[in-house]
């Protein structure tokens, strides 16, 4: 069955604070095999100006992600996650993200379209500080797969 | 580095493991078993185990702070993906290749890169652009 497509411009409640951690950005730089100082290196981040570490580019998929749950799992929307393909990704940034930084996403449906007998549904998570300082908007594309054949 | 439009950028090229994948699995919290477990893998369709496409993101990141040269110059980057990445259980894995071509450097400093991402002779990535800084 379709996406309901009145799910469009839905906006979900903002998460609990998500506290970045050095050594979580030192472990995703690890993975993805980044070994920039930036990444790692205390003291190389501050005099780049920075407070701690800076986190790599994809490093917000962390919080949307996760935040992402309450969308995949609203029981009114009623998506089957087993038939999704990731589309598209991206992330832009109003500054880079920080160890030590707070941050809470909020989540939103920008769009549900359904086309060949597929559901595409256009996600944005707006991360930002307690305060309410902007400073990552990420927008994802997700491809949910019709049953038919 | 001044960049020009039309400027083509050196290979740079990522190999990918199933110990890669295990670990950005840990990192970012995505455990789909397909990822992992090549049973799900193949019973959901897939060749096999196949690379989160954010790990495959996450190189084209990897590729253009390389370039630049500065961990922290990346204010925008967006990619479509078009086909899975493969990864044999071997210990070669798989090679993901990246170039990119100079979009445009705008008067503020700001230069837009148009990668491409090649694994297998397929290419992975759509729309791959990146804004960077320039310093």
């Amino acid at each position: 069955m379709p996406l309901d497509q009145s799910f469009t411009g839905r906006t979900y409640p903002p998460t609990e604070p998500y506290q970045v951690g050095r050594e979580k950005i030192r472990e995703f730089a690890t993975a993805v095999g980044a070994a920039d100082a930036l990444y790692h290196d205390v003291e190389a981040a501050q005099n780049a100006g920075y407070r701690d570490v800076v986190a790599p580019p994809t490093f917000p998929i962390v919080l949307s992600f996760a935040a992402m749950e309450q969308i995949v799992t609203d029981p009114e929307l009623g998506m089957d996650y087993t038939r999704v393909v990731h589309g598209d990704q991206r992330f832009s940034y109003r500054r880079p993200i920080v160890a030590g930084d707070e941050l809470v996403v909020v989540s939103s449906i920008d769009d549900i379209t359904h086309r060949g007998g597929h559901d595409f549904l256009t996600t944005r998570a707006e991360l930002a500080t307690p305060a309410g300082e902007p400073v990552v908007t990420v927008v994802c594309k997700l491809v949910v797969r019709g049953q038919g054949e | 580095m001044a960049y020009e439009k039309g400027q083509q950028l050196p290979l740079q090229t990522f190999r990918v493991t199933r110990a890669d994948l295990v670990r950005y699995a840990g990192a970012s919290g995505d455990f789909n078993p397909i990822h992992w477990n090549e049973r799900t893998a193949v019973g959901v369709g897939l060749p096999g185990v196949i690379a989160h496409g954010m790990y495959t993101m996450a190189l084209a990141g990897r590729a253009v702070t390389g370039w630049v040269g500065s961990a922290d110059a990346v204010l925008d980057i967006g990619v479509r993906f078009t086909r899975p990445v493969p990864v044999p259980d071997t210990d070669e894995g798989t090679e993901v290749e990246f170039t990119a071509v100079i979009k445009s450097v705008s008067e503020d400093g700001l230069v837009t890169f148009d990668l491409t991402a090649i694994c297998a002779g397929e290419k992975v990535l759509a729309q791959a652009r990146v804004v960077v800084k320039q310093i």
